[in-house]
């Protein structure tokens, strides 16, 4: 409790203490990255052999194993290792795949950009209606309303992603015909036509993600409403929504950003499973695919990118809702 | 008698809960007994019909589908089971452990657990599956025998479940740890283990157990997505998530036998959800 009095007060130190716990924030989200880069690296190291005897086998020669660990320079040591891959994905250059050879940049480039417009996709569908719900079951909480979504919300929570999956695939695909069960698209797949190949891997990302955001919408405001403030207001005889607007809106909104921020991070995890089952050519299918042919170099590669998005927007879910935080805004 | 009288004002969904989690422990017991068929015998030949013998028709190598799926029941979920108690068992340990010792113990525990937690579990999983694929033998338990595969998936995932586990042991020990008659415990000179079992542990029971329901259906999921993607358990082991995998191909056709492993899954976490949902609700004494 001292450590957030000390930050109320502020101005102790010379500066905003918003600004400060901003930078703070932010310098521990670069060094985050850091550690988690360095545990994805050196997870290969824990491999008996390494990625040499991995590849040519244990029938392979010394001679043999000495020239590969040579060409892709794994004589040279771990640290120097480490910071030459660090240096290679600042610029873009991922290495090569163990699998093909080919650069693994080619191979996530396009990917990585229908992931992103796939959980963007979602996104879009989901944060609108999880919000317009969870406040309204807050508002009407033990309503039939309320009471029903949370049923439903605790059941989709339950479901696992594949099984959402193909119930839309049984009812839009087979049944009515209306989507395509597979979404295959490609570099030349129009706008619109891109749209509606995803529409079904989008509505099952929604529905897995809308329901923690639901009830995390949910509570926020539950807890909210429950403050001495709302409840004065309340005695004062203000109206129920000119509270809602004027009183809950502002503060509920820091953690309905939180909320919405982080379940984006989630959305990207969740893009994995989905992306299988749609056959859908993203980034979680490389995964998937490089970790059957365990070729490391490339679930490294994107491995780093999922956790990478991950932190980051966890990242920005902690500045937003100080940002966001109306108390920290206009300090004393 | 009070423990009776609970369960009667238990709401109808908690009941439903406790009704399928009987079924399905019934039905992982007594597989041997109930199924119609072996587990990997094959039957008749490929993809045969919904009839009388083979009650949901046999899989792509001519195996008797609802045999599989009640085998499924103890292989799916006593893996799930294995993996939340060996997680429970490492995170809980070193949860109490740190709250207890505190110091530079806690700190260096509690900055891996952060680290480890940083980084998406199913990512993180999918990385350690590769590393470690294909490493760990076959082992005979005597009662029953574990594949390598499994055996290296239990272990990938009790190892990253047990951070969520940590946190929360950690935090409610930590509550408890202040007290005076822990205090005087450790006045008293009883030691680390001591302390751990006769004072900590049975204060922090309630939260840890409804935990162990969420904690179970959390590992269960990202088992069973696993095995989907066929990175989890392996063949010829019967599993849910593998055998939707297996017969994916057949919903085109409109054919709704994917759906029923793939339900028996969403049915257990369901039904588990509800009861640790009114479990909570009774232990945080909230009425809303």
């Amino acid at each position: 409790m001292p450590k957030q009095a000390m930050y109320k007060r502020g101005d102790d130190n010379g500066m905003w203490p918003i600004l400060k716990m901003v930078t703070q924030r932010l310098a521990l989200g670069v060094v985050t990255l850091f550690v988690v880069s360095v545990l994805i690296f050196s997870s290969v190291e824990f491999l008996p052999g390494d990625i040499a005897t991995e590849i040519l086998g244990q029938a392979a020669t010394p001679e043999t194993v000495a020239q590969f660990r040579k060409d892709v320079g794994l004589d040279k040591p771990p640290v120097e290792r480490y910071f030459s891959w660090l240096a290679g994905i600042a610029q873009g250059d991922f290495g090569k795949s163990l699998a093909n050879q080919r650069p693994i940049s080619e191979l996530i480039s396009s990917r990585l950009w229908n992931t992103l417009f796939l959980a963007s996709m979602a996104a879009l569908i989901a944060v609108p209606l999880a919000v317009l719900f969870g406040v309204l079951a807050a508002l009407y909480r033990g309503s039939f309303l309320d009471r029903s979504i949370n049923v439903m919300t605790l059941t989709t929570i339950s479901f696992p992603e594949f099984f959402v999956a193909y119930i839309l695939i049984m009812i839009f695909a087979v049944n009515l015909g209306v989507f395509p069960s597979i979404s295959n698209i490609g570099p030349e797949t129009p706008f619109w036509d891109r749209v509606y190949r995803s529409v079904l891997p989008s509505l099952t990302l929604t529905l897995v993600v809308m329901a923690h955001m639901m009830r995390m919408t949910r509570a926020a405001i539950i807890n909210l409403l429950a403050s001495p403030y709302i409840e004065m207001a309340r005695l004062k005889g203000i109206t129920r929504s000119q509270i809602i607007i004027k009183h809950a809106l502002p503060n509920a909104l820091a953690p309905i950003i939180n909320v919405i921020a982080l379940n984006m991070a989630f959305l990207v995890v969740g893009v994995v499973l989905v992306e299988v089952v749609f056959v859908y050519p993203g980034l979680g299918q490389l995964l998937v695919d490089s970790v059957a042919k365990r070729d490391i170099t490339v679930v490294q590669a994107s491995s780093l990118i999922f956790a990478g998005t991950y932190v980051l927007l966890n990242l920005l879910a902690d500045v937003l809702s100080i940002l966001t935080n109306p108390r920290l805004l206009h300090p004393r | 008698m009070k423990f009776l009288k609970e369960l009667a004002t238990a709401p109808p969904t908690a009941w439903f809960g406790m009704i399928v989690i009987l079924v399905y422990v019934i039905v992982a017991v007594f597989a041997d007994i109930i199924a119609p068929f072996s587990e990997t015998e094959v039957v008749g030949d490929l993809y045969l019909e919904w009839d009388q013998t083979y009650w949901l028709g046999t899989d792509q190598l001519g195996r008797d589908v609802l045999s599989r799926l009640i085998y499924g029941a103890r292989n799916t979920v006593g893996i799930a089971l294995a993996t939340t108690i060996l997680s429970f068992l490492l995170g809980g340990t070193l949860g109490l452990i740190a709250a207890t010792l505190g110091g530079w113990i806690d700190q260096i525990l509690s900055r891996i657990v952060d680290v480890i937690m940083a980084i998406p579990q199913l990512i993180f999983a999918l990385l350690l599956l590769t590393v470690f694929a294909g490493r760990a033998p076959d082992i005979n338990l005597g009662f029953t025998s574990i594949a390598g595969a499994s055996l290296t998936l239990i272990l990938v995932i009790a190892f990253l479940d047990s951070t969520r586990v940590y946190r929360l042991a950690r935090a409610v020990a930590m509550n408890i740890v202040v007290m005076d008659f822990v205090e005087a415990a450790k006045l008293r000179g009883e030691g680390l283990g001591w302390i751990i079992r006769k004072e900590l542990l049975p204060n922090s029971m309630a939260p840890l157990v409804a935990e162990f329901g969420l904690r179970f259906c959390f590992v269960f999921l990202l088992i069973a997505g696993l095995s989907f993607l066929g990175l989890g358990v392996q063949p010829p082991t019967a599993d849910w998530g593998s055998m939707v995998k297996e017969s994916a191909t057949l919903i085109s056709y409109g054919d709704i036998t994917p759906l029923i492993p793939a339900g028996a899954i969403a049915l257990l976490t369901v039904a588990v959800n509800f009861v640790v949902d009114w479990m909570l609700h009774r232990s945080s004494g909230l009425k809303d």
